[in-house]
């Protein structure tokens, strides 16, 4: 069983959770993921890691509601307990002094970008951060990304807040401009699709963080195929950082979409149980 | 001498046409009669070559003459002397080609069903005797401590092993129960869940600690259990775990699933009781399986049951070369499924959401012996015909996941990636204060095999620990 020590409602359908996890927290690094189930009929889905605190044992992840077992998380409270918390999995973010880097986050992985933000800066590099999301009321973090980068861009869809417009197009600006070494991209597979389709003319090393359906993340099953340069590669041991440039993005979209009928029946049945 | 009886008695099963449609177990027991008329019929003849063929020395004839005499609870003292886990042998293990194999009435008849009689023994006991009465007296603790890493047959026997000889033992498991391929390969139907876990709580009562979510190579490495964590010895029981895909257009499909990802949904998350269990898993209307061993039988009969219309076996070589117990595939025929013997794909066809409608494959010769000594199957030239299925099962086998020999320096491996062990009698590696056992060591292999490596270990591991 698993604690969890922290729940805070950071925006509407997005919870931070700070789980009771002391081996984990002793070793995970930026980048990484871990696997989680809430009890013995949950499904097993992945998350990768917000934050941790080695000395007190934490694991932080934040969650978007999409399915079932994202509003079973929004529903948990400081306290309650989960059966499974497995990790740190996967391969860590490459840090290296590579000069300037655009780190770029669309929604909740605006949470899981400033580790990545923070290494970066930390091993020498100028980290430009852009944050984008549909609107305002769905941004969080901003004074935390700044902190984590030398730059902060915001971008909102409807232009609520900061910039007007989707994350792709400050990116451009600053390839335009020139003096980017490297993109790093976190977020929905259709943003990251298009920040490496935007970078790729530029010529600039792009890397994705890829979310295909997992069930055991430890190479296990295979259910993380993904294709990289024509090469299949399981994106759970092999990534799940991938050169974004390579990523063949059609397949990942619609292995994401192996289960659309279930994951709706399952949902369905989750609301009308609880009168959602 | 009573007259020899040529046959054995049968064993209940569930009908094929009801067993089709369920996950109940399909073979039933026998009853105290049944089971009672077969031990009888065992000559207990002098030379015992039963217990030859038998991978951990189970004596054999004295078990089964405990229960001709109606003594059951001296049967089961002699089988758990030589084997922790007899409930599960009895379903799983091949006896066909071990004790039954080398059973003398064999020579003229149907052997002694061995295999049904342990299950008998071991199901008796479970239902009736008390845990307590169970309950071995564990000699004063050593102070050594022992890491065994992977919970499947080969680490939970070794782990009983090395704690019942006074050793403070931990498991560290992947996965979020214990019982390796036990519990997320073989399926309910062949072999119910509770028991395994009666097992566990067996290993367990000897004071094993079992940690499950616990990944070695990624939460903590080899050396760090050694080197910061004080154990004094490690035993890598990992399994081979990786699954193998055949590199041929289409396998990225949506609908084509590794065995090990159709089975792990369906047994270790519970996907055909779905949405009760959140996991889900595709049906299908017709579904084909690649491959002739056991995993591709059970992932077989695992599809018919969830309520395909029409399951595949697709075989490159004939029935003869099947490796799958010939039990299995006898019982995979009977409720319905189909062999396409013979048979290879050559791709995996797809519709424009990328979700598999077919495959296209080679008609198969069988053409010189290879290195296994079967006859190595060639493709027909101008042969290719279409199947239509909209669920593809890739069961060609797997081999050890190459996470432990990665985080481990110091360890040999194969090109397989199997870890190279010094001695099979002890299951040492060339790294120092570290065995290994199971199919991590063999590839995929036997219940049983992985049982006896780890037993071998353990008793190497001990006689180490006291130097
Ligand atoms: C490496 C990795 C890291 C991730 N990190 C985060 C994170 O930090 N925060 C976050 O909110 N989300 C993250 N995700 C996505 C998250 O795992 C899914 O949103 C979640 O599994 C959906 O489950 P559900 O039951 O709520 O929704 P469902 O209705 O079951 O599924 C909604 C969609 O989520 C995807 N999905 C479903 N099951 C799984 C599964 N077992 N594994 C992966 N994807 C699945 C599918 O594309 C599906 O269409 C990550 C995914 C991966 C692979
Ligand atoms: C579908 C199927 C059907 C089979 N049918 C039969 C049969 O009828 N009869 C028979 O005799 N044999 C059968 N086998 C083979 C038999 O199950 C195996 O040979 C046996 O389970 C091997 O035991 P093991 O302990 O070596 O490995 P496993 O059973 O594979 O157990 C290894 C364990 O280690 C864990 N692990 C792996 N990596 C790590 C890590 N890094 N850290 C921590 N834990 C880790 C895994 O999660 C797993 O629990 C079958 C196999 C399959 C897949
Ligand atoms: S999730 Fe199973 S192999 Fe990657």
């Amino acid at each position: 069983m698993y604690k969890i020590l922290q729940k805070q409602d950071l925006v509407p359908h997005v919870h931070l959770f700070k789980i009771d996890a002391p081996r984990v927290a002793q070793k995970v690094q930026p980048g990484q993921f871990i696997v989680l189930r809430i009890d013995e009929e949950g499904e097993r889905i992945p998350l990768t890691v917000a934050g941790w605190d080695r000395e007190e044992g934490s694991v932080t992840v934040v969650v978007m509601e999409v399915g079932t077992t994202t509003h079973r998380l929004g529903m948990l409270s400081t306290g309650d307990t989960i059966t499974d918390f497995v990790g740190p999995l996967g391969v860590p973010t490459h840090i290296d002094n590579y000069g300037t880097v655009v780190c770029v986050a669309g929604g909740f992985a605006i949470a899981v970008i400033r580790p990545i933000a923070r290494a970066l800066k930390a091993a020498g590099n100028r980290v430009i951060s852009i944050m984008g999301a549909r609107s305002k009321d769905l941004l969080f973090w901003e004074e935390e990304l700044r902190q984590a980068s030398s730059e902060l861009i915001i971008n909102t869809d409807d232009g609520s807040y900061g910039r007007h417009g989707l994350v792709t197009e400050p990116l451009k600006e600053l390839l335009e401009q020139g003096g980017i070494d490297r993109v790093i991209a976190i977020g929905p597979s259709i943003m990251m699709k298009f920040c490496a389709k935007t970078s790729e003319p530029f010529g600039v090393n792009t890397g994705v963080s890829l979310n295909p359906i997992m069930v055991d993340g430890t190479g296990m099953c295979g259910c993380c195929r993904v294709s990289v340069n024509g090469v299949t590669k399981f994106a759970c041991v092999d990534g799940p950082d991938f050169d974004g440039h390579q990523v063949d993005w059609d397949l990942l979209l619609a292995r994401q979409r192996s289960y659309l009928d279930e994951e709706k029946l399952s949902f369905d049945q989750w609301r009308a149980k609880h009168g959602v | 001498m009573a007259k020899l009886n040529l046959n054995r008695v049968d064993m209940p099963r569930q009908d094929p046409k009801v067993r089709a449609h369920n996950f109940d177990e399909v073979a039933l027991g026998y009853s105290p009669e049944q089971a009672k008329e077969e031990a009888t019929r065992c000559i207990q003849c002098p030379k015992r070559p039963c217990i030859a063929g038998c991978p951990v020395d189970i004596d054999i004839p004295e078990f089964i003459k405990a229960m001709s005499a109606g003594d059951l609870p001296e049967a089961a003292r002699v089988l758990k002397d030589r084997n922790a886990l007899p409930a599960i042998c009895g379903r799983v293990c091949p006896q066909e080609t071990q004790c039954e194999a080398t059973c003398s009435i064999g020579k003229k008849g149907a052997p002694i069903a061995i295999g049904r009689l342990e299950r008998f023994v071991a199901d008796w006991e479970r239902d009736n005797m008390p845990a307590d009465s169970q309950s071995v007296t564990l000699p004063p603790p050593t102070g050594k401590r022992v890491a065994v890493v992977g919970s499947g047959p080969a680490g939970l026997s070794a782990a009983a092993e090395v704690a019942r000889l006074g050793h403070d033992v931990t498991v560290f498991e992947a996965l979020h129960v214990a019982g390796g391929v036990l519990m997320y390969g073989i399926p309910e139907f062949r072999l119910p869940k509770a028991i395994v876990q009666a097992e566990v709580e067996y290993v367990s009562s000897l004071g094993v600690k079992i940690e499950l979510d616990s990944v070695v190579g990624k939460m903590m490495t080899t050396d760090e259990l050694l080197n910061e964590e004080g154990y004094d010895a490690v035993f890598l029981g990992t399994g081979a775990g990786l699954p193998m895909f055949m590199n041929v257009p289409g396998e990225n499909l949506n609908g084509v699933y590794s065995a090990n990802e159709f089975l792990t949904r369906v047994n270790l998350m519970k996907a055909y009781l779905f949405p009760q269990y959140d996991t889900p898993v595709s049906v299908g209307k017709r579904v084909a399986v690649i491959g002739g061993g056991n995993v591709a039988m059970d992932s077989a009969r695992c599809a018919l049951r969830l309520g395909a219309d029409k399951v595949y076996i697709i075989y490159r070589r004939s029935e003869e070369e099947m490796p799958a117990r010939r039990e299995e595939a006898e019982n995979a025929q009977e409720e319905g499924i189909e062999f396409k013997l013979l048979t290879n794909p050559k791709q995996f066809l797809g519709n424009d959401q990328n979700w598999v409608v077919g495959m296209e494959c080679y008609q198969m010769e069988l053409g010189e012996p290879d290195d296994s000594g079967r006859r190595r199957p060639v493709v027909k030239e101008g042969s290719e015909f279409n199947i239509d299925v909209d669920v593809v099962i890739v069961a060609l086998g797997t081999t050890p996941n190459p996470l432990i020999a990665a985080t481990t320096p110091g360890l040999d491996t194969t090109r397989w990636g199997t870890v190279v062990v010094t001695d099979e009698a002890t299951g040492r590696t060339v790294k120092d204060r570290v065995w290994a056992g199971g199919d991590i060591v063999t590839g995929a292999a036997t219940v049983i095999s992985a049982m006896g490596a780890g037993k071998r270990a353990a008793a190497d591991i001990d006689a180490f620990l006291r130097g």
